[in-house]
């Protein structure tokens, strides 16, 4: 018998690919992010607010991942955006090839914005590079104040937390400044900010940043 | 459930390096898992042997190795696992921390019978 050291990364694979789609982005001077949080916190809400404020200021694409149903591209597509649905059929994430073959059917001319909807999980999509810039977590107030704590990968690895729901704070026992609490001991360096994509609020700030991270982002080519 | 598809990468790892290097038999397979790796060991052990059986891999053993959450505090130098995904500094709270180690998932080592001999 004899050991042999081979010291290689599980995800090589899938890192691989998310560098492929990383230099397309970068060829296309396009700054991407991947929108994770669990089913229900309002990612699609979020894509639609987003798309609401940002008309005429910036172009922007979307990918929608989903386990079943395209309901989500529909939603986004009255937005007259170029989207594009991916169907995992029971799949609890996307891996980097999933998007690849998506951006086949997806037309990418002048596009600043890729938003990537992921599949509506807390765990899986933690681990899987999509090439992206970064990744946004949606928590919203419906879920606890302890979510960060109970799934701290994906929070480790979000530059940005969107607090949703936060219309709904007034009715229940989650506390706001207990869930920053919690997030930034798992990552001191989130980004955070509130939204209520029922009433509105906060997303014209979320905005205001994204755009101001698209254009940073350009600069720097 | 991600642990399928992990363990299928982790399948793929081996199947392509035994190849290139013409090995025989892989017996055992170590893997590092992070602490914050966000696997679960017992479910990833259940999906290799799922997908191994009735493979050349189907008596092959896999074995977790374990591996820390460390931090180093950029604000008092100390050194510390603290013992959950919390990277706070646990000798001086302070907030900015650098992690050493418990993000691997990581192939390390396989065990193989000795390469038969060149006639």
């Amino acid at each position: 018998m004899s050991v042999i050291t081979i010291e290689r990364k599980v995800l090589e694979k899938n890192d691989e690919l998310a560098r492929q789609n990383r230099t397309l982005f970068a060829s296309r001077n396009i700054f991407s992010i991947n929108i994770v949080s669990s089913p229900g916190a309002g990612k699609t809400s979020l894509v639609e607010k987003t798309l609401e404020q940002l008309k005429g200021k910036l172009n922007v694409a979307v990918v929608e991942g989903d386990v079943q149903t395209d309901f989500d591209a529909q939603r986004v597509a009255k937005y007259g955006v170029p989207v594009v649905q991916i169907v995992t059929n029971g799949g609890c994430h996307l891996e980097a090839k999933l998007v690849q073959d998506a951006l086949q059917n997806l037309d990418l001319t002048n596009i600043q914005l890729l938003v990537i909807e992921n599949v509506g999980n807390l765990v899986c999509p933690a681990n899987y590079d999509l090439g992206e810039e970064m990744k946004v977590v949606v928590a919203s107030t419906t879920e606890g104040d302890d979510k960060p704590l109970k799934y701290p990968g994906m929070f480790r690895n979000a530059s940005v937390l969107i607090i949703n729901k936060t219309d709904l704070l007034p009715y229940l026992p989650c506390k706001i400044d207990e869930l920053k609490r919690n997030a930034l001991s798992i990552n001191p360096s989130l980004i955070i900010f509130e939204t209520s994509c029922t009433t509105g609020y906060g997303v014209a700030e979320w905005c205001t940043w994204l755009t101001g991270k698209v254009f940073q982002h350009k600069g720097t080519k | 459930m991600h642990e399928l598809s992990i363990a299928e990468s982790i399948v793929d790892i081996i199947h392509q390096y035994v190849e290139e290097k013409h090995l025989p038999l892989v017996h055992d397979v170590s893997v590092k898992v992070g602490a914050l790796a966000g696997v679960v060991p017992d479910s990833l052990e259940f999906n290799f042997a799922a997908i191994t059986a009735d493979t050349p891999l189907q008596n092959a053993r896999l074995r977790i190795v374990p591996v820390p959450f460390v931090i180093r505090c950029n604000e008092c130098g100390a050194t510390s696992e603290p013992g959950g995904p919390i990277a706070i500094c646990p000798r001086c709270g302070g907030m900015a921390t650098k992690t050493l180690s418990g993000t691997e998932l990581q192939v390390a080592e396989i065990e193989v019978n000795e390469p038969e001999e060149a006639p």
